[in-house]
């Protein structure tokens, strides 16, 4: 569990979207608490609203309606080009589909999001190093992803997610697109971050996964959370 | 950061594949052709301007007919005349006018022939030295020749240095036969760099007559001015003298009389007309190439679609995504403004030798840096405009449509 400390909250969060005539009620007002130190796992069917979740807690969009706070801020007003400094800096992305850039090495795809902080060159090279050896892949870092398995590829991006330090590591369905055998290894490196402090938020709609690992898990239906199951650990 | 983008646009360049460097082409063939012929147009001047052989005085030169091909004189039905010589002479500001017979005639050495130009020698004193000092020419080896020569000649450089078919180099004492009389050669003329003195046959004008069988009519008359800055108003004098000797009305003479100056000018006028037309149609080429650069860069917008949307997530601004595209847009004009450089710099330096050499003139080509700086920044330029609308469009793509592919 936690320390406690509130990282990201969504109050009263609605999303909104336009398709063709109707009007598609992604999320209709949920509220979600996600402390420091926590393991949040957000559960639901296709269709429930969990990756309109993700994506707001992502700050990669802006609600219709609440509002959304990252380390009690209000970040549901801020302009694009904030919000993208601000996520590079706070939160790292692991996706489904891992998401890696085809152009750029392992290494390189590792340093990118370093670039956009404004690291020199030296610096975040020196960094997706130790990142290699991190996930294991210290011979693979001159690799295209093309040249890589799924589950390497799926470790580059978790190593990529961890390159500004952030405090929030933000998983999309991590292991949807592996085998049991490589998704347990994927999982592991996220329980990994985990114990070793950082907060991680996974979408899933895996309930036995959700439970495995996380301390918390809100359950999506229809846009609204319908029940919150909490775990105290030994 | 600004060198990042740099990088990074190489790397994605390197994976485009062969569409979008066929799109280059438009940029290529007008950076081509601009450089091509900028640098074969200032060649081609150099050398025009060595073939006529400008020399320090400042002369008038009057010829039959209007500006034509080939030597002067030739094919025309009313030539000038003794008669108009003597007119001419008594015009105001002339100090001397010199009559020059230019004709072809046929060269024999050693059993090979070759076709030329020959010009006559006056016999006059005063006369054959304005020959040397209107033309700035003087020998090179032997003596020039005088007025008890009879069966002797004059040749130009391009004799003894052999660069005329004649199997050998010609030498001061050796026999040579023009029209089939044998001449003895007396002198060899300094280099020129003009394919017309450099390959001239001087001949006395007496033998000159006796061998071409011309008369009375006169290929061209150079007049010398006492003043010459007074060269305007002595040409205008000079025109209406002919019109008046002639029987011609204003409009429609049948001479030409022409300054250096005025002679340069019309061939430097066509030259910079041509030129003027073709850097039309190289930028027309451009601007061809331009659009192309905006088709393969919205077309890379799409197909990066999501490459942006990941680059978003891990905390690009819209402003790094603009920046980018446009860079990569501006390296795109750049390329094929290097490739166009590159032949084009080829094209003019084999160009300019190719004339020069045909013509036997030292006109090398010149390396302009100022100009290849300029052509790589405009490529540059013209790329990255053409990459501002695609730029735009990458910058405003939502991340949260494409990442989740």
């Amino acid at each position: 569990m936690g320390r406690g400390v509130e990282v990201i909250r969504l109050k009263n969060v609605a999303k909104h979207y336009r398709l063709g005539d109707n009007l598609v009620r992604a999320l209709d007002g949920v509220d979600f608490v996600i402390n420091e130190g926590d393991f949040v796992s957000i559960m639901g069917p296709s269709g429930s609203g969990k990756s309109t979740a993700m994506n707001l807690v992502g700050s990669l969009d802006t609600p219709t309606k609440g509002k959304i706070y990252l380390d009690k801020k209000d970040i549901s007003k801020l302009s694009e080009s904030a919000l993208a400094q601000l996520r590079g800096k706070k939160i790292g992305f692991i996706f489904q589909q891992f998401n890696l850039i085809n152009n750029l090495t392992a290494k390189e795809n590792i340093a990118l999001p370093m670039m956009f902080q404004g690291e020199g060159e030296s610096e975040r090279l020196k960094k997706a190093d130790e990142l290699l050896s991190m996930v294991d892949l210290v011979d693979r870092g001159d690799h295209y992803p093309n040249q890589l398995s799924g589950g390497q590829q799926q470790r580059v991006a978790i190593a990529r997610a961890l390159a500004n330090d952030p405090e929030v590591i933000l998983a999309d369905e991590p292991t949807g697109n592996l085998d049991t055998k490589t998704g347990a290894i994927v999982m592991k490196f996220l329980g990994k971050l985990h114990k070793e402090g950082k907060t991680v938020v996974m979408v899933t709609h895996d309930p036995k996964l959700a439970q495995g690992y996380s301390d918390i898990v809100y359950w999506l239906l229809d846009g609204k959370v319908e029940k919150i199951t909490k775990r105290r650990r030994g | 950061m600004f060198t990042d983008y740099f990088k990074f646009s190489f790397k994605n360049l390197r994976h485009r594949g062969l569409r979008t460097w066929l799109t280059l082409l438009g940029i290529f063939i007008g950076v081509t052709v601009v450089i091509a012929l900028i640098g074969l147009g200032n060649g081609l001047k150099l050398t025009v301007e060595a073939q006529f052989g400008v020399s320090s005085l400042e002369v008038i030169t009057i010829q039959a007919g209007g500006v034509q091909f080939g030597p002067p004189g030739s094919g025309v039905s009313n030539p000038l005349t003794e008669d108009d010589l003597g007119e001419i002479l008594g015009v105001n500001n002339v100090e001397y006018a010199i009559r020059r017979n230019i004709e072809t005639v046929k060269l024999e050495y050693n059993d090979h022939i070759s076709i030329t130009n020959s010009i006559d020698f006056p016999e006059d004193k005063d006369e054959s030295d304005l020959f040397f000092d209107t033309n700035d020419i003087d020998t090179l080896q032997g003596r020039r020749l005088k007025d008890s020569d009879t069966n002797a000649v004059m040749l130009g450089y391009n004799y003894y240095a052999n660069k005329v078919d004649l199997g050998e180099s010609i030498e001061v004492g050796d026999k040579i036969e023009v029209n089939n009389e044998s001449l003895k050669v007396v002198g060899i003329l300094e280099k020129q760099g003009s394919f017309i003195w450099d390959n001239i046959v001087v001949i006395p004008r007496e033998k000159s007559k006796e061998i071409s069988g011309f008369d009375e009519e006169i290929d061209l008359i150079v007049v010398v001015l006492k003043n010459t800055e007074l060269i305007e108003k002595t040409k205008e004098d000079l025109e209406s003298t002919l019109r008046h000797t002639r029987n011609v009305d204003r409009g429609e003479e049948d001479f030409d009389v022409s300054t250096p100056e005025a002679a340069l000018e019309t061939v430097n006028q066509v030259l910079t007309g041509v030129q003027i037309f073709i850097v039309i149609i190289a930028l027309i080429s451009v601007v061809v190439g331009a659009i192309g650069i905006i088709n393969t860069m919205t077309t890379s917008v799409m197909e990066r679609r999501k490459d942006i949307g990941i680059m978003k997530a891990v905390g690009a601004k819209n402003s790094d995504i603009f920046l980018q595209f446009l860079i990569e847009a501006g390296m795109l004009g750049l390329a094929g403004g290097i490739a166009g450089i590159l032949l084009g710099s080829a094209l003019s330096y084999f160009g300019t030798v190719g004339i020069a050499s045909f013509l036997g003139t030292d006109v090398m080509p010149d390396v302009n840096i100022i100009l290849i700086f300029v052509t790589l920044v405009a490529s540059f330029l013209i790329g990255a405009m053409s990459g501002i609308i695609p730029a735009i469009k990458a910058a405003k793509q939502n991340p949260v449509e494409v990442i989740r592919g």
